[in-house]
C-alpha cells in the first residue's frame, strides 16, 4: 500500500505553507490520480510512527511526480512541523497510492469551488484538468490576509477574499447567482464548511449538488482502554493518540484510508460498551453509531469498551 | 397516496406528495388532473405563490392558480420548460403534478435542461396508466394501462417492467414471449 518515494523538492510558498514535490526513487513513472485526491504520507517521528493525508496539488496527468502543500500548524500533533523541520530533499518518504473522496461530479454544468485558507490544496489540482476542459467553473478563496497568501499561481479569475483587505466572502450573493447544473464543492475548516452548506441547504440546493472536504486531525483527550476481542488484547490508548494508531502499535490489524474521519474503511464494530463512545467522525449516520466507531478519530470514556479487532 | 413499496428497483421513480421546499423561484407543471395538487401545495405554502410560475397542460385553467402558462400539449412542453428556464438559478425547486406520462416527460426535460434530481418533487394523479417505451423498436406508447401490452410500433407483446428511464421518462417494455414463441399471458390491469 505504501511506496518509498524520494523528496526532491521543499519550497516554502508562505511563511506557514511550503510545497513538497516527490518522485519514484528511479525516476519511474507514477500512477495518474484525479483531482481532489489525497495521499499518506508515513513519518517516522522519534518513536511515533506518524500518517497524515495531503491533497495532492500537481497536473494528475504529470507522472514524473507528486506534489503537496503543508501548513504548518505549531499547536497540531506534530505531523506538519516534522515535514516544515524534519523532512529534507534527498530523503525518502513512505507514501500512500492516491485515494480521491473529493472528485468533481463531471454531470455538473458548471463546478462552485469554495475554499478556506489551506483547504485551496485539492482546487489546486481540479484547476490542472478544468483549465484544459471545457466545463464552466468558479473559485472562490479565502486567506486571513495577503502577506500570508501562498504563492501558488491562481488563474487569474479566481476570486480571493482576503481578511485583511475587507474583501471577505459573501456566500448568500456567491451562491445566489449560479446558473442551473451547477455543483458546490467545499474545503476548509468545519466550521467555515457547515455555514456554506447550511446556506446552500437553505437557498435550495438539493443535497446531490453539495460536496465537501475536510479532514479532521485526530483530537486528543484522556487516556481510556479498549478490550479488542478477536484479538484477545486489552489495549491503552495515550492522550495525544488515536484509537487506530494504538492499535497499529499492538500489531493489531486495523484497515484505514482517509484516517480523518471522511472514508469509513476502518469502520469496526462496538461489541461491549459501558460508557460512551466520542464520535468524532462524518462517516456514520446516528442510527450506525449505536454499534459502531471510526478508531481513526473517535474515543471513549468509560469503563470497558470491546471492539470486534 | 401510499408509500412506494420498500422492494421496488431503485430506478422506479419516487412519486409523493408535493411539499414545499425552499428556493427562490419555484417551476410548476401540470396536467388537468395535477392542477388540484399544485392548489393543494399553494394552500399549504401561499409564499410560493408569489415566486410560482406554472405550464399547465390542460384545456381549461383553474381559477386559483397563480402565473399560470398553458401549454397546448406535451408536445409543446419542451419549448415550454426551455422558455421557463431561461437564466434559471440554482435554488430553483420544480413540482410536477399529474400522470406519470406528463411526469415522466417533464422531469427527462427539466434534466436535459441542467436541474438536479433533488430539485424536481413529482407527484402522480390519476390512474396508473404508464408511458412505456418499447425496448426493441424504441416506440413510446403514451397511457399503457395493461401488462403485457402490444407495442404499437412492432407488434410484439412486451412486459411491462419496473425500471425506468430518468432520460426518456418511461418505463421499459421486454418482449415476454421471446423465449416461448406465442406464450403470451393474459394481459391484467397495471396496478397503481
Amino acid at each position: 500500500m505504501m511506496q518509498p518515494l524520494k523528496l526532491v523538492l521543499k519550497q516554502p510558498l508562505s511563511p506557514r505553507v511550503t510545497r513538497f514535490r516527490l518522485e519514484h526513487p528511479e525516476g519511474a513513472p507514477l500512477p495518474v490520480f484525479s483531482g481532489g485526491a489525497h495521499v499518506m504520507v508515513q513519518m517516522q517521528d522519534g518513536p511515533v510512527l506518524r500518517r497524515n493525508a495531503y491533497s495532492l496539488i500537481s497536473d494528475p496527468q504529470d507522472r514524473s511526480g507528486y506534489e503537496i502543500a503543508v501548513q504548518r500548524e505549531d499547536a497540531g500533533r506534530g505531523g506538519s512541523l516534522w515535514m516544515h523541520r524534519q523532512a529534507q530533499p534527498g530523503m525518502i518518504l513512505d507514501v500512500g497510492a492516491p485515494v480521491n473522496l473529493f472528485a468533481l461530479d463531471r454531470t455538473a454544468r458548471k463546478h462552485l469551488m469554495i475554499a478556506g485558507g489551506i483547504g485551496i490544496t485539492p482546487f489546486l489540482a481540479h484547476l490542472h484538468e478544468l483549465v484544459r476542459g471545457d466545463a464552466a467553473w468558479d473559485l472562490h478563496l479565502a486567506w486571513r490576509s495577503r502577506a500570508d497568501l501562498p504563492d501558488m499561481a491562481l488563474p487569474a479569475r479566481a476570486h480571493l477574499h482576503l481578511g485583511d483587505e475587507g474583501t471577505r466572502m459573501d456566500v448568500p450573493k456567491v451562491l445566489s447567482g449560479q446558473p442551473l447544473g451547477t455543483h458546490l464543492y467545499v474545503c476548509g475548516s468545519a466550521r467555515m464548511i457547515a455555514a456554506v452548506l447550511d446556506t446552500a441547504q437553505g437557498l435550495g440546493w438539493p443535497p446531490e449538488t453539495l460536496h465537501a472536504e475536510e479532514f479532521l486531525a485526530p483530537a486528543p483527550g484522556a487516556p481510556f482502554q479498549v478490550h479488542c476481542a478477536t484479538s484477545d488484547r486489552h489495549v491503552h490508548v495515550g492522550a495525544q493518540e488515536s484509537l487506530l494508531e494504538a492499535l497499529e502499535r499492538e500489531g493489531i490489524d486495523a484497515p484505514w484510508l482517509c484516517r480523518g474521519g471522511a472514508c469509513g474503511q476502518c469502520e469496526t464494530r462496538v461489541l461491549a460498551c459501558d460508557g460512551t463512545v466520542d464520535h468524532r467522525d462524518h462517516f456514520l449516520a446516528p442510527d450506525e453509531r449505536a454499534d459502531r466507531i471510526m478508531p481513526c478519530v473517535s474515543r471513549f470514556r468509560g469503563t470497558l469498551l470491546t471492539l470486534d479487532r | 397516496m401510499t408509500p412506494a413499496p420498500a422492494n421496488r428497483i431503485p430506478s422506479h421513480p419516487t412519486y409523493a406528495p408535493l411539499q414545499p421546499r425552499p428556493g427562490h423561484a419555484a417551476l410548476m407543471i401540470a396536467d388537468a388532473g395535477g392542477a388540484v395538487a399544485l392548489a393543494q401545495l399553494l394552500a399549504q405554502a401561499p409564499d410560493l405563490r408569489a415566486t410560482a410560475r406554472i405550464l399547465l397542460v390542460a384545456a381549461d385553467v383553474p381559477p386559483d392558480l397563480p402565473a399560470v402558462t398553458p401549454v397546448p400539449g406535451t408536445e409543446a412542453l419542451e419549448a415550454a420548460i426551455a422558455g421557463a428556464l431561461q437564466g434559471a438559478r440554482m435554488g430553483l425547486q420544480a413540482y410536477l403534478a399529474g400522470s406519470q406520462g406528463l411526469i415522466g416527460q417533464a422531469q427527462a426535460l427539466l434534466l436535459a435542461q441542467g436541474m438536479a434530481p433533488g430539485a424536481i418533487q413529482m407527484q402522480q394523479c390519476g390512474g396508473p396508466a404508464r408511458r412505456m417505451q418499447c425496448v426493441h423498436c424504441k416506440t413510446i406508447a403514451p397511457d399503457v394501462v395493461i401488462d403485457p401490452y402490444r407495442c404499437p410500433g412492432c407488434g410484439r407483446w412486451l412486459y411491462v417492467r419496473d425500471h425506468f428511464s430518468r432520460r426518456l421518462g418511461a418505463f421499459q417494455g421486454v418482449c415476454i414471449d421471446a423465449e416461448t414463441p406465442g406464450l403470451v399471458p393474459e394481459p391484467t390491469e397495471i396496478a397503481p
